[in-house]
């Protein structure tokens, strides 16, 4: 096992692959000569030269457009948005035409691309570059997305997401580059599209937590231990395709659910995992599931009302006491 | 502007308050500041300040009404002014509106408790009148009266299992939903005619000593043949002469030393008792080793005091104590279980009045004791109160046949009657 810093770990996954496959480039807003404005891809351009590393204007729909054509002809590209709330400007590209041509062409035209950066909140930054846009891309058919917490879950799921065949959008956070993770050193370790995995076993409550929200829920079942109730959390990892199997299968086990969501509540994943519950577990849940989101409100600017307004421990430990009855 | 006094919360687990005291009237003036009213919570008697100046134009609530947290109690404002809007919301209040949504699923909404914050407003709103919900108020007549059993679908299918009705159980939910734990702690009131629950068979290891117990007792059950005789001694004398013994010793002389010391007295009077079985021979034994049996946690034990009747009760009392709490502490030694010439199993202090004992090999006899009761005796053609206690001696009668063994008894009996006798 190795230390990497989760942009190591983004890193390793893009180096290892363009090595493998020479069809693979990188393209985006100071991907090259910066180095990455988070230094996700230092040293690449030395290392592929600028045919393979392109740095591309400000025009996050037209790169993205750029993409979805080399993708149509051959090529694998990984588009980097600087972070997901830039590629509010290239939705038309990724929603209109990234997952939508290999249907509209029965089948004829593959699109293997992955739009990668950093996703949601990062501290004060205001209500349009706060966003979660994880379950707003999951609700498009024809779309993959992954929301990685850890170094290692971001290397697997990286390489397996350049593999695919299918457009995948691959979410980071600005605030977790520089966590440190254990990583398998294991020859071209991958991991699957769409298998969640249970980060902490425990029997009384099923907290679902992803993203940066898994180690929100990490801090909550640190406190509920000393109050011995005792979470499991489950790291979904893959938005979409989501493993609701894994889901289920922990609930049946302790007959309560919370689900942790830097999203907004309205159709989110947690209303979406909220309903799948119901219809394969109903019979095992002892409490209605509850979920932590944000609320139906954009980001505020002001330090007090953005931590008030960013899901915390104490929020999970709240939900976790209602589907316990302990208040 | 009128303001609405509600049910605040005093504490953190209330859900109503019981309105203790009024201090003030409609058409008070009040203060900022005021204590209005005194309200029982489910903790203690709390006071409820009012914060802002007016007129009480009304009070919504009695001594002695059980108001729920946030419902209206009182409307301060200007007098004459028209807090009909107020009064509508009060009354529907009661009915729902107030508890629920403040109360529901969203976190941030409970901390706020802000009542200007409507529910229309609310991120994630709870509806109120969903059987789901999760408020805290009680529930509405809607839902409540309608014999509808709220129970989690869990509790629903573990109550089915095990053939539970739902209705005899007491939720202890929201809204009294009966949820998983209300289930597991569920015991039936009677035992229901119909539905009866098969438990699961549990399976105790066989310890050395069980397994010792077993194979010794059955041996001597089944190849020493047993008879019994009981007899029903006068205790009085050792009730008085225990507690004159008491006032001098330096140590506390229980019932059965003074049983043990007699018996050990009346043992050396009938040798024949005191003997084994050898097959082709008898030994009647010399010393007189009397040994006590000791409940311990894993079955009993036989710890024996050598040499019985050459020892003061002092004597005894220390050494049956100590032999007593080695045997509790697993403690004994293997010789200080050997060598007995007759054993005492004694009950009294459970309150057993007789039973019958299965001789310990290799002695000859048993005896077993019951408690002293206190019981109507006839004495001198009264009926006066008497304190009694019974023996039953089991004989082997290979050995003791039944005079002998009968012999016997009496000698002990006349000896706990007369115990001056047994002290010298």
């Amino acid at each position: 096992m190795a230390e990497l810093q989760f942009r190591e770990a983004i890193r390793a996954a893009i180096d290892e692959e363009m090595q493998q496959d020479s069809t693979i480039f990188v393209m985006g807003e100071e991907v090259a000569e910066y180095d990455g404005a988070y230094k996700v891809t230092e040293g690449l351009l030395d290392k592929y030269g600028p045919k393979r590393m392109i740095d591309t204007p400000i025009s996050e729909l037209g790169f993205a457009g750029m993409g979805v054509g080399a993708a149509m002809n051959g090529l694998r590209p990984i588009v980097e948005f600087m972070t997901f709330n830039f590629a509010v400007l290239a939705a038309d590209q990724i929603l209109n035409h990234a997952s939508k041509i290999r249907y509209m062409t029965g089948g004829q035209v593959k699109i293997p691309i992955v739009f990668r950066g950093p996703n949601a909140s990062a501290g004060q930054l205001s209500a349009t570059h706060s966003v979660s846009y994880d379950s707003m891309y999951a609700h498009f058919p024809g779309l993959k997305v992954i929301y990685t917490s850890e170094p290692e879950d971001a290397k697997g799921l990286l390489k397996s997401a350049i593999r695919d065949d299918n457009p995948v959008l691959f979410m980071e956070s600005e605030q977790m580059y520089g966590l440190k993770g254990e990583v398998s050193d294991e020859e071209d370790f991958t991991i699957p599209i769409g298998k969640a995995k249970v980060k902490r076993e425990g029997s009384d409550v099923t907290v679902v937590a992803h993203g940066k929200m898994y180690h929100v829920a990490k801090q909550a079942a640190s406190q509920l231990e000393k109050e011995d109730v005792d979470i499991e959390i489950l790291d979904p990892r893959t938005v979409k395709p989501l493993d609701i199997e894994a889901i289920v299968k922990s609930v049946k086990k302790t007959n309560r659910c919370v689900i942790v969501d830097e999203a907004h509540p309205f159709g989110g994943l947690a209303a979406e995992v909220g309903y799948l519950i119901q219809r394969e577990a109903f019979d095992y849940l002892d409490a209605p599931v509850q979920r932590v989101t944000l609320p139906d409100t954009s980001a505020p600017f002001a330090k007090n009302l953005f931590d008030e307004w960013l899901p915390g421990a104490n929020d999970v430990i709240e939900a976790v006491n209602t589907v316990t009855y302990r208040k | 502007m009128a303001i609405k006094v509600e049910m605040p919360k005093l504490s953190d687990t209330m859900e109503e308050g019981v309105i203790a005291k009024w201090n003030v009237e409609e058409g008070d003036n009040v203060e900022s500041g005021d204590i209005i009213a005194e309200v029982e919570t489910d903790k203690a008697t709390m006071e409820v300040e009012v914060f802002d100046a007016g007129t009480i134009l009304k009070i919504l609530a009695s001594e002695g009404d059980a108001v729920p947290l946030g419902q209206i109690m009182a409307v301060i404002g200007e007098e004459g002014e028209d807090i009909s809007d107020i009064l509508k919301e009060a009354e529907s209040g009661s009915e729902s509106t107030s508890g629920a949504g403040k109360e529901g699923t969203d976190q941030k909404e409970q901390e706020k408790e802000t009542p200007e914050k409507e529910k229309d407003d609310d991120y994630d709103p709870v509806f109120e009148d969903s059987d789901q919900g999760q408020g805290k108020a009680p529930a509405s007549k809607d839902t409540a009266g309608n014999g509808r059993i709220k129970a989690s679908p869990l509790a629903r299918r573990m109550a089915e299992e095990e053939g539970i009705t739902l209705a005899n159980v007491e939720g202890s939910g929201p809204q009294g939903r009966i949820i998983k734990r209300d289930i597991e702690s569920y015991e039936p009131a009677e035992a229901p005619a119909a539905a009866t629950v098969s438990r699961e068979d549990k399976e105790v290891r066989v310890s050395q000593m069980r397994k010792t117990i077993a194979r010794r007792l059955s041996e001597s059950k089944f190849s020493n043949p047993h008879y019994y005789e009981t007899i029903s001694v006068d205790m009085q004398a050792v009730w008085d002469a225990r507690k004159q013994i008491n006032e001098v010793s330096d140590t506390k002389i229980s019932f059965n030393d003074i049983v043990v010391k007699a018996c050990a007295a009346a043992l050396r009077k009938h040798p024949e008792i005191n003997s084994s079985w050898h097959g082709d021979k008898i030994v009647q034994h010399g010393d007189v080793n009397i040994a006590v049996a000791v409940a311990v946690d894993e079955g009993l034990l036989t710890p024996v005091i050598n040499n019985t009747d050459q020892k003061g009760l002092e004597q005894l009392q220390i050494e049956t104590r100590e032999l007593a709490e080695k045997a509790r502490e697993r403690k004994l030694q293997p010789e200080e279980m050997e060598g007995s010439t007759f054993t005492i199993s004694n009950l009294g202090m459970f309150g057993i009045e007789e039973f019958t004992a299965i001789i310990n090999p290799p002695n000859a006899c048993i005896l077993a004791v019951g408690a002293i009761k206190e019981i109507p005796v006839v004495e001198d053609g009264e009926v006066v109160p008497g304190k009694r206690m019974k023996m039953t001696l089991s004989s082997d009668h290979r050995i003791v046949d039944g005079a002998m063994a009968a012999q016997f008894l009496n000698t002990l009996r006349q000896m706990l009657e007369n115990p001056l006798g047994i002290v010298l």
